[in-house]
């Protein structure tokens, strides 16, 4: 695969002794909407960090274009990382900022933008998640969903060429939340980024993915990978195909009796 | 109408009848064995079950696993529909086959060396912790860092100005304690306007630094966990992390620089307290404000002074650490921010007490 910007090879993660998952390896190609389902705890934010770089493989590796994540110097970490966008699943924003100085963080850190260009572009990306007067307000002055559209304009404020989302509509109303789905999608259109993301959300999964990955906690592996609208018809596994129908397997204290 | 257990052994059958809301119930310890002895599928007719409960639940799956076991069945008979749900609900997954978790013995030789190895690591990782620490604090000192004034200003203000209060409290009476202790027996030889001598030096030298590190240990190092394992939990540090700043910059320098530029001041004001309530004291008992300056003049040195001084420089140091590492390796759990703050707390504690004992000696070995 030529075009692949992310290459996973056999990458085990554990913490200390205890292995969370094991074999996993995929590809995610430039463009892609690369959705990370599984359970709860099958270790999804895990594969993320991994991915990070905020925790390291067990064993195998992870390549981003032609550089070697895995054994690359931190300067070399830090030159990919300037390109990344990311939101965490507890938010991730400074708690001791203001909004407006938490989304001025990465083009602070990454550019050489004066300070008047950096609030025009801070008042720019929290007009794009709806945010725009909030620039003073504190992480804990503002409701929940609001955190998650605030850490997203601070993801997006470099024009990042990947964007890495956990969970980024979970805990919504039905309503944001599909505004969040929308809000990526255009975001990923217009920019032409590379979006890998965690989410359980069903609409999520298959109005905008292309791509994704099914952990699965009790065998610790990755048990199917491909498009999600084909995993639901044609995959193998019945907890994928229950996973992404949203069936419960309700009917096993019946059939068990 | 009160709750019944019936047993037909012979149609292996039980009868349960009655309210089993009742707050007392049939014992059932008689049915247990007879359900271990007698192979094959039991009954168990609820049809007589006035009012059911959670108990009465508990029961039947207490006795269907014991059938389950040899692999019999409890069939439950007479039940209204949404019980009979429950039951199934309940019955459908199997028995836990791992053993619970063994909690090892409080005391014992294994968790002992568990304990003494526990020590020693998290001695070395301070270590290592205090080292990247103080390379941090270099780059600060030398402009390349990406610390934020405001952060260092909010930092100095919590550790300093805020436990003003608590310091005054504290240490005036320490004063007064060294008074009193040391009037009782210098009164015996009509010496009490000595009590000036001991306690200046006992501030200057010991006490006031000593008892200010203990205060900032519980207030400003606790808080310092607090606040960086919440961050932690909430992601911030990764953030941070990934945005290219380092967190021992960011986050650790500022506070360290905060609580070892206030903790000297601190102790200033505290000797001048504790001095303070040392002659409240010494005033009740016979000695003229005029008398306790003119003793704390030939008394007070520089050199108390200086002592104490470094001691409050080397305990802000060791108080920041170890709240800063017990913050940034805490886990990402709420409870993980608890155990953090202890943590802080505790290992603050026996450092102040190891450094305040290994500066006294070694004053003492230099006859300072
Ligand atoms: N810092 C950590 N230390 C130890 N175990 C962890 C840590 N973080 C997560 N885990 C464990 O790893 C597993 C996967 O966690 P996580 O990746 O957060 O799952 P997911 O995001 O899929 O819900 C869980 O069993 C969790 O208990
Ligand atoms: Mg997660």
């Amino acid at each position: 695969m030529g075009n692949a910007v992310i290459q996973v090879r056999d990458l085990v993660m554990a913490y200390g002794e205890r292995v969370i998952q094991r074999e996993i390896s995929f590809d995610v190609n430039a463009g892609d909407i690369f959705v990370i389902m599984g359970g709860s705890g099958c270790g999804k934010s895990s594969l993320l960090k991994h991915l990070l770089g905020l925790l390291e493989p067990a064993e195998g590796s992870i390549t981003y274009g032609d550089t070697n994540f895995t054994t690359a110097d931190p300067v070399t970490r830090q030159l990919l990382r300037r390109r990344w966008g990311i939101t965490y699943q507890s938010g991730g924003l400074i708690s001791a900022m203001t909004l407006a100085e938490n989304v001025a963080l990465p083009l602070e850190q990454y550019s050489d933008y004066s300070a008047s260009e950096i609030s025009e572009i801070v008042a720019l990306k929290l007009a794009l998640v709806g945010l725009d007067g909030f620039q003073s307000y504190m992480p804990s002055e503002i409701s929940g969903g609001m955190r998650k559209r605030a850490a997203l304009a601070r993801a997006i404020a470099l024009d990042p060429d990947i964007l890495f989302f956990d969970e980024p509509s979970a805990g919504l109303d039905p309503i944001s939340s599909r505004r969040l789905d929308d809000l990526i999608l255009q975001l990923k259109e217009s920019t032409g980024a590379t979006v890998i993301m965690v989410t359980h959300e069903l609409p999520s999964i298959f109005t905008i993915a292309n791509n994704a990955i099914y952990l699965d906690a009790d065998s610790k592996r990755m048990i199917e990978t491909g498009d999600p609208n084909w995993m639901r018809e044609h995959s193998e596994h019945a907890v994928v195909q229950q996973f992404l129908r949203r069936e419960a397997d309700t009917n096993a204290a019946d059939h068990a009796s | 109408m009160t709750p019944s257990v019936e047993i037909d052994e012979h149609q292996k059958r039980l009868r349960l009848g009655g309210d089993w809301q009742q707050p007392s119930l049939p014992d059932p310890s008689a049915v247990l064995p007879l359900l271990e002895n007698q192979a094959g599928n039991w009954q168990a007719d609820v049809t007589d079950i006035s009012a059911w409960d959670s108990r009465l639940h508990a029961l039947l799956l207490r006795l269907h696993r014991i059938l389950a076991r040899r692999g019999d069945k409890l069939e439950l008979t007479g039940a209204p529909e949404t019980q009979q749900r429950l039951f199934h609900l309940a019955t459908a997954v199997a028995p836990p086959t791992q053993a619970p978790k063994e909690t090892p013995p409080l005391l014992s030789i294994p968790a002992l060396r568990e304990g003494l190895t526990q020590v020693g690591e998290s001695f070395l990782d301070s270590l290592a912790f205090l080292g990247s620490a103080i390379q941090a604090l270099f780059r600060v000192v030398t402009g390349r860092s990406s610390m934020r004034l405001r952060e260092l200003v909010s930092s100095c203000y919590q550790s300093g100005p805020d436990a003003l209060p608590i310091i005054v409290l504290t240490s005036v009476l320490v004063g007064m304690i060294l008074a009193y202790l040391g009037a009782a027996q210098l009164q015996q030889f009509g010496a009490a306007v000595y009590v000036a001598d001991l306690v200046a030096v006992g501030m200057l030298r010991e006490m006031g630094a000593l008892m200010t590190a203990v205060v900032m240990a519980g207030r400003t190092g606790a808080a310092y966990a607090a606040q960086l394992s919440t961050m932690q939990g909430n992601e911030e540090i990764d953030a941070i992390q990934t945005l290219g700043i380092d967190p021992m910059e960011f986050l650790v320098a500022p506070r360290i620089i905060a609580l070892v530029c206030m903790m000297p001041l601190l102790v200033i004001f505290a000797d001048a307290l504790g001095i303070l309530g040392g002659a409240l004291v010494a005033g009740g008992m016979g000695v003229t404000p005029l008398q306790y300056i003119s003793q704390l003049e030939s008394v007070m040195t520089v050199t108390h002074f200086l002592v104490g001084l470094t001691k409050a420089f080397v305990f802000a140091m060791l108080i920041a650490v170890a709240g800063c590492r017990a913050g940034i390796k805490a886990g990402r759990s709420s409870a993980a921010v608890g155990q953090a703050t202890t943590d802080a707390v505790v290992t603050s504690v026996v450092y102040l007490i190891i450094a305040d004992a290994a500066i006294n000696i070694l004053c003492e070995q230099m006859s300072i």
